[in-house]
């Protein structure tokens, strides 16, 4: 009964989260913190936390840990299962018009519109990304004490090297994560 | 027939193992994958062109759920059909499931681990690179047909999107009726 009831929580969740990480908390939050008491509020905070240190999708990494809690594995698998229906469901829906009509006039122009927003807003989240990485407390600010020079001199670094070299951005990452990394440990031990 | 089968397989994949290593890299929400997915399968494998990874990034952030998982999706659907869509499916999910069922056990020694939390703030400044560096990109490509329309919708949906908090499906709504109005092809006959 219990898998029946994440099952359906992390469905509404993946049905009703349109427009990236962020706007699943809600539903995450009344789903599995109010409605099923699943998690506290301050477990919640914690999958927040990690969700920023490890990779992939907030709603992913909460079914996951969710299920893990409640059930195990076997919870684990149902609830990211209930959060992927929903996409894979209506996203090869839409890839099917797309590929059906996409030579029409009409879909063209819609395409036309949408892929220099797609641009923009792509630019917009590593906007954001950028100011969280690059200041100490997320907020743009002009005094020294609030910029994160080791991040600064990694960002340059990294641009440079991509734009210049081209190289593999995976291996850009894993090259900064060491290189940083180490950087901070030392600041800190100073 | 032997050969058709082993192209199909080899298909899957490669399909399987470059959206398992792009995910595992995915830190920092949705938008970090699509310059990964970008580079690997447009730049590099030249499997997709451009235009059509763009159309495809539309489609996902059409679709609810999240966006890294149904841009890969998309990519495996694309190549492959259902059983690719799967199969990029299957590869995006298992980083994240494997690493958090991981951590959900001994979560708090992960949280408050230095070692940790250095090494992703080290990583999180290359991560806002690759976004960038993937943007000049694409923005370059925008600006270098010098056509008003696309630039003008570009530079008006970073102001938007910078200054509201505004729900994407939005930005898409009005940006695909905009283009529906005014940036259909030209027919032949008007060249």
């Amino acid at each position: 009964m219990i898998y029946f009831q994440m099952l359906l929580s992390f469905l509404q969740i993946g049905l009703f989260s349109f427009g990236g990480g962020y706007a699943s908390l809600p539903l995450i939050n009344e789903q599995i913190i109010k409605a099923h008491g699943w998690l506290t509020m301050s477990e919640f905070t914690d999958v927040l936390t990690i969700s920023q240190m490890t990779p992939g999708p907030i709603a992913i990494n909460a079914a996951t840990f969710v299920g893990m809690r409640i059930a195990g594995i076997p919870g684990a698998l149902t609830a990211t299962l209930g959060c992927v229906i929903p996409s894979t469901v209506v996203a090869i829906a839409l890839a099917k018009i797309y590929y059906k009509y996409r030579e029409m006039s009409v879909m063209k122009g819609v395409m036309n519109g949408l892929r220099p927003a797609v641009v923009a807003m792509i630019a917009s989240a590593g906007l954001s990304i950028m100011v969280q990485a690059l200041w100490a407390d997320g907020i743009v600010s002009f005094a020294a004490d609030k910029i994160d020079f080791i991040a600064v001199a990694v960002f340059i670094a990294s641009l440079l090297v991509l734009r210049i070299f081209k190289p593999n951005q995976i291996a850009v990452m894993a090259a900064a994560g060491v290189l940083g990394g180490a950087a901070y440990l030392i600041m800190d031990m100073i | 027939m032997e050969d058709k089968k082993d192209g199909k397989l080899k298909l899957f994949l490669t399909l399987f193992l470059e959206t398992l290593k792009i995910s595992a890299f995915t830190f920092g929400g949705g938008y970090v994958i699509v310059p990964l997915l970008q580079k690997k399968f447009v730049d590099g494998l030249h499997w997709i062109d451009e235009d059509e990874m763009l159309d495809l990034v539309a489609i996902a952030q059409s679709t609810p759920g999240p966006l890294a998982i149904n841009a890969s999706l998309l990519i495996g659907y694309r190549m492959a059909g259902f059983a690719g869509a799967m199969v990029t499916l299957l590869g995006t999910v298992l980083p994240p499931f494997v690493i958090m069922s991981v951590v959900s056990v001994f979560y708090i020694a992960f949280r408050d681990n230095r070692i940790v939390s250095a090494v992703l703030k080290g990583m999180q400044a290359a991560v806002a690179a690759v976004i960038l560096d993937v943007v000049i990109t694409m923005a370059h490509n925008v600006i270098k047909d010098k056509r008003i329309f696309p630039i003008l919708i570009m530079l008006a949906a970073f102001a938007v999107t910078i200054v509201f908090d505004i729900n994407v499906v939005f930005i898409i709504i009005v940006c695909g009726v905009l283009g529906a109005l005014f940036m259909r092809p030209k027919k032949e006959a008007e060249k």
